[in-house]
């Protein structure tokens, strides 16, 4: 058995370190060793997205990443993105809009809408639909996660577009 | 979903990655996104007993761009093909091709260094180095050495790269003409069931050049001259165009799986390549 490796992560802002062995999966150094649970595994071929967080800027699929490689990463995941009394505008979204039903997928779909809307805030259904296309949902039929991310985008812009009208006046 | 154990390494330099290559000989593998190797390793196909990481190796990750040649290094993710303005500009086949590549995340890590090494006759991005006469640069314990696309590929999982020696680049001249990738796929992320590379160039109304490559229709893709030749000095009608694809179907091999019958793919190749020619050309 190969040594242990010492690992420091930044996830949700907070620092993090630990010991692992470097066959460890990204996924489960999150789930097990930092109790962070809301990043799930629904496949063991890189296809469902549904272990999705954002690492360094990008969207990733945890399942697919040795924790050696993540070492020093600043990770956010959908623990990190709202609290449950201040919801992220995309957790509000999947509410009103009913995008999720059993949630397994629902923080992979929405760490990576926030990122998705994070490079293109506005985007059209099929620029939702392609970029999501990484996360895959058995629930829903996907129309109504296309819905709640299209009304997310809406509201962030309006908000921001509320602001710039305010300061204007 | 388990990968055995292995030794992790994270070499800043070439220097350092061919050391460990040297060491520890056929135990020891490079890793560039992972999006290949880490789910080989997870089903157990693949045991890496050292595991190189080349994401702090410097240098690999550059772009460089002159009127005559674009140099990609090894590390170039799909994401950052897609999303370099210059780049697109200069090559959009290639973000054309990257846009049909498995996922976003995916393309976030998988790196066109790793896609065109992999040797997977799914891989789309070696199709597209043949088409664009790419030349790969190999670096190993002798130095350095160049070798084309369209003679890098022996066999499925069998290339012409030596085990101590990494893929660190690939350079291309700036394609000409009008371009497409056209692939046939049966969802997201899928590999292609048949995709075709399509570069023609285009003076006084006919086809001044044409380069033809397939992928996915044999063990490794196919560069199809025969079909370049049906295509030059010819107005690109129909009739050229079904020339160029019966002489195409000459050069593959597909085989048989999921994603259908040998017959089957021979059809799909046909449509992908003649709807490949015909978009190429409107934009020549």
């Amino acid at each position: 058995m190969s040594d242990k490796m010492h690992i420091k992560l930044t996830v949700n802002g907070e620092g993090r370190e630990f010991l692992a062995e470097p066959r460890e999966l990204l996924i489960y150094a999150l789930r097990e060793h930092l109790n962070i649970t809301g990043p799930h595994v629904g496949c063991d071929t890189s296809h469902c997205g549904a272990c999705t967080v954002t690492l360094n800027g990008k969207s990733v699929k945890s399942c697919t990443m040795f924790v050696g490689q993540a070492n020093g990463a600043d990770i956010t995941t959908v623990e990190g993105l709202g609290t449950p009394d201040a919801l992220h505008v995309l957790q509000e979204s999947f509410r009103e809009h009913h995008g999720l039903q059993c949630g397994f997928c629902t923080p992979g779909m929405i760490t990576r809408a926030a990122k998705l809307l994070e490079e293109n805030p506005t985007p059209t259904e099929e620029d939702v639909r392609f970029g999501m296309a990484g996360n895959i949902c058995r629930c829903t039929g996907y129309q109504n996660i296309v819905k709640s991310i299209l009304a997310a985008a809406d509201e962030m812009n309006g908000s921001e577009q509320g602001q710039t009208v305010e300061a204007a006046e | 979903m388990i990968p055995a154990a292995f030794d992790y390494y994270r070499p800043t330099d070439m220097a350092g990655v061919l050391a460990l290559l040297q060491q520890h000989g056929d135990d020891a593998r490079v890793m560039a996104g992972g999006h290949s190797l880490i789910p080989m390793m997870k089903l157990r196909m693949a045991e890496v007993p050292h595991l190189i990481d080349l994401q702090d190796v410097a240098g690999l990750d550059q772009i460089s761009l002159s009127a005559e040649e674009i140099t990609l290094g090894a590390m170039v993710t799909q994401h950052t093909i897609i999303n370099h303005p210059d780049l697109v500009q200069a090559a959009p086949i290639l973000r054309e091709a990257a846009l049909q590549i498995a996922d976003p995340q995916v393309r976030y890590m998988g790196t066109i260094g790793g896609n065109v090494a992999n040797g997977d006759p799914g891989n789309d991005m070696p199709g597209l180095m043949q088409c664009l006469d790419a030349k790969l640069t190999l670096v190993g314990p002798e130095g350095e050495r160049q070798v084309a696309a369209r003679d890098y590929y022996e066999a499925a999982y069998m290339t012409d790269r030596a085990d101590d020696e990494v893929l660190v680049a690939i350079t291309m001249p700036v394609p000409q003409g009008g371009f497409a990738y056209e692939k046939q796929k049966r969802k997201i992320g899928d590999y292609a069931t048949a995709a075709a590379a399509v570069q023609i160039g285009k003076a006084d109304g006919k086809v001044a050049t044409a380069s033809v490559a397939m992928t996915n229709l044999s063990d490794v893709p196919v560069w199809s001259e025969a079909a370049n030749a049906a295509l030059v000095g010819t107005e690109c009608a129909p009739e050229a165009v079904k020339a160029a694809v019966a002489a195409m179907l000459g050069d593959i091999d597909p085989s048989e799986d999921n994603r259908g019958p040998v017959a089957f793919k021979r059809h799909v190749a046909g449509v992908v390549l003649t709807r490949a020619i015909n978009r190429a050309w409107s934009r020549a």
